[in-house]
């Protein structure tokens, strides 16, 4: 019993990542600029992260270099595809590209650098609990902050006045703009947030997840997080959900290890991958119910016209 | 302010000078990259754009690295020309260099030269059975062709691990992750002796060629391309979306493969976990600064080697991290698309409150 409480522990601790990841795409996609950018920026923000963590000796500070770092770079994408605007899908790829080179450019000098004692969590009362306890109530503060992020996330876009306008601008760019909104700001904001929150994700991963740095070490996260928002349909709570699905299927391959299952490695390292082509097949195949859910105007430019 | 203008029709003459000013912003970055790194940035500057054509074994290396990165770049402007965004060539690279490795395993001491075209034709086979993958699921399942076929190169590099540490791993080989070193018959033959250019450039010079004339001369290139430019035209007048994307992703996974099979077979001469360099990844951007155009992607294929090459003279000579070389590339895609902005606008000098105050 103890093991599949623990197996849950991880799930959640594995998906927080993609979690906080594709809350970020989600903020972008709604304004309407997919990020192509997303593995590029968990590389750069996952060594910024962890570089600070190494010098400052804190976990929140790396955090923050990781949000900081995100942004910056989100920001770059964010000036070309709003005020030049240069095609989405190959900007972000461009970023994606420049993000590996330049992640490994930096962090040759850390891959020998390990973190301090890595502190346990737990809540105090709830974390006794029997099953719940070992499952849900020890993990890292992000954790929740995670569930509270897409919580959150759910009522700022469905009750909030600024919500609905992020909603109004990713829908129709033209209607916005002719209400008088600034678009093109909006947009921006989105794409920064998006950005900082994809910072943060990657900093977990280098700091929290696996304290360490090895040249690319997201290994397709960024990729699976936009997958997930497609996969969600664009909703916070989706996301969440569907960040942890991968997460348990990421966790299964150790699992599976575990209890003696003679396979190799490689096939059971594969799976995240073959889970999420699945995923994108299954929920692709309805192109109607996929055009309804999806922003209007994701991935299209958008020209004020003065 | 300054102010982005749009032009009424896009300018031909930045068409041919956004690559080059892209370039050159590139070069000016690393000028300030290698400052700070605390080198002399004109010896940086030599390192990276003289030193490897000094003498016939530099240019020899050029070719060599040039090599993957024409044909499969090659076969992604195809691809991308009919809007396809085939992402995972480095995944079906690996898979033509695993289809090419399993014909050239089973050469024997008497097996003829033949067996070299078996397995460029294996190579072949393989990077366009990955990529028909990509395109099942995008024709069957509407899949975004973009996320599954990056999901394969992860898939596809498992694939080599596992082959490599397992099945294909060579028995006398001291227990490290690679197979037994080609016989000599499956090597791609040499073009000059001493020097490691081979077969595999001539073949990619033929291929810009033949691209061109398909691109260019043939109806069904032209029916790619009005797919991609206007699918509401094409679909009027009788395209076959559905054709265009099989065609597309087959022949950039074929070249891919086929690039995969040359490398395996030509420089490397065995399998190994380090087959697949990037070059999939390096093609698109060697794609997009050739301006998906087979005679300009000859160039940036060559510019993109030239890169490659500088990287690996860096780190000799200057003791710089082999790494900058994926800093440059990701930074030049990034200032053309930068750059490619003005072909379709201009930039103007607008004073901010009197004249739009006074046409008010």
């Amino acid at each position: 019993m103890d093991a599949y409480a623990l197996l849950v522990a991880a799930t959640l601790n594995a998906g927080t990542v993609l979690a906080i990841a594709g809350l970020g795409l989600l903020i972008n996609e709604r304004a309407g600029i997919v990020n192509l950018g997303a593995e590029g920026i968990l590389l750069v923000a996952a060594i910024a992260g962890f570089a600070c963590a190494v010098h400052t000796g804190s976990d929140w500070l790396g955090f923050g270099a990781g949000a900081l770092a995100g942004a910056a770079m989100a920001g770059a994408l964010g000036v070309l595809v709003i005020w030049f605007n240069t095609n989405q899908y190959a900007t972000g790829l461009a970023l994606s590209l420049f993000g590996s080179g330049f992640s490994a450019f930096v962090g040759i000098g850390y891959v020998q650098e390990r973190l301090t004692a890595r502190p346990h969590f737990a809540i105090p009362g709830l974390a006794d609990l029997p099953f719940l306890g070992t499952a849900l109530f020890r993990q890292h503060p992000l954790v929740y902050g995670a569930m509270a992020l897409a919580a959150g996330l759910a009522w700022f876009l469905a009750r909030t006045r600024a919500g609905r306008v992020l909603r109004a601008v990713g829908e129709s760019p033209e209607s916005a703009h002719a209400l008088g909104y600034p678009v093109r700001r909006i947009r921006l904001a989105a794409v920064l947030a998006g950005g900082a929150l994809c910072g943060v994700a990657g900093a977990y991963l280098s700091v929290v997840y696996t304290p360490l740095w090895v040249e690319g070490m997201v290994a397709g996260k960024g990729w699976i997080a936009l997958a997930l928002t497609t996969f969600a349909t664009w909703r916070p709570g989706r996301v969440l959900l569907g960040a942890y699905l991968f997460g348990g299927v990421t966790m299964l391959q150790f699992h599976l290890q575990a209890e003696g299952v003679q396979v190799p490695s490689q096939w059971l390292t594969m799976l995240p991958y073959l889970s999420t082509i699945a995923v994108l097949a299954l929920i692709s195949r309805n192109p109607a119910w996929i055009r309804a859910n999806m922003p209007a105007s994701l991935g299209k430019p958008f020209f004020p016209g003065n | 302010m300054l102010r982005l203008e749009a032009r009424p029709t896009p300018s031909r003459a930045m068409s041919w000078l956004s690559p080059l000013l892209a370039l050159a912003v590139t070069v000016v970055i690393g000028v300030v990259l290698f400052a700070l790194l605390g080198k002399d940035p004109a010896r940086g500057l030599a390192v990276f754009f003289v030193e490897p054509f000094r003498g016939a074994y530099a240019l020899s290396e050029l070719a060599v690295k040039a090599t993957p990165l024409l044909l499969i770049g090659l076969g992604l402007a195809l691809c991308y020309r009919a809007n396809v965004w085939n992402i995972g060539a480095e995944g079906q690279f690996v898979l033509g260099a695993i289809a090419a490795t399993w014909v050239a395993l089973h050469a024997g001491p008497g097996t003829g030269r033949w067996i070299v075209v078996a397995l460029l034709a294996a190579g072949a086979a393989g990077g366009m059975a990955w990529a028909a993958l990509v395109a099942l699921l995008r024709d069957r399942a509407n899949a975004n062709e973009i996320l599954v076929s990056l999901m394969l190169v992860y898939v596809a590099d498992q694939l080599l691990g596992y082959l490599v540490y397992g099945p294909w791993k060579d028995p006398a080989g001291y227990n490290f992750p690679q197979t037994i070193t080609f016989l000599e018959a499956t090597r791609i033959p040499r073009l000059f002796t001493g020097l490691r250019v081979n077969a595999g450039f001539v073949a990619a010079l033929v291929a810009v060629g033949a691209f061109w004339l398909f691109l260019f001369r043939a109806f069904a290139g032209f029916q790619l391309q009005v797919g991609g430019l206007a699918p509401a035209a094409a679909r009027y007048a009788g395209f076959s979306s559905r054709r265009a994307l099989w065609t597309a992703l087959l022949v950039s996974g074929g070249m891919a493969g086929l690039a995969g099979a040359f490398e395996v077979a030509g420089p490397l001469q065995q399998l190994t976990p380090y087959v697949p360099a990037g070059y999939g990844f390096a093609a698109i951007i060697v794609a997009f600064v050739g301006r998906l155009h087979p005679v300009g992607i000859l160039f940036s294929s060559l510019l993109m080697s030239l890169f490659y090459i500088g990287g690996e003279l860096a780190q000799s000579r200057l003791g710089l991290p082999k790494s900058l070389t994926g800093v440059f590339q990701g930074l030049l895609l990034f200032s053309l698309l930068a750059c490619d902005t003005l072909i379709h606008y201009r930039v103007r000098w607008r004073p901010r409150h009197a004249a739009a105050r006074g046409a008010a």
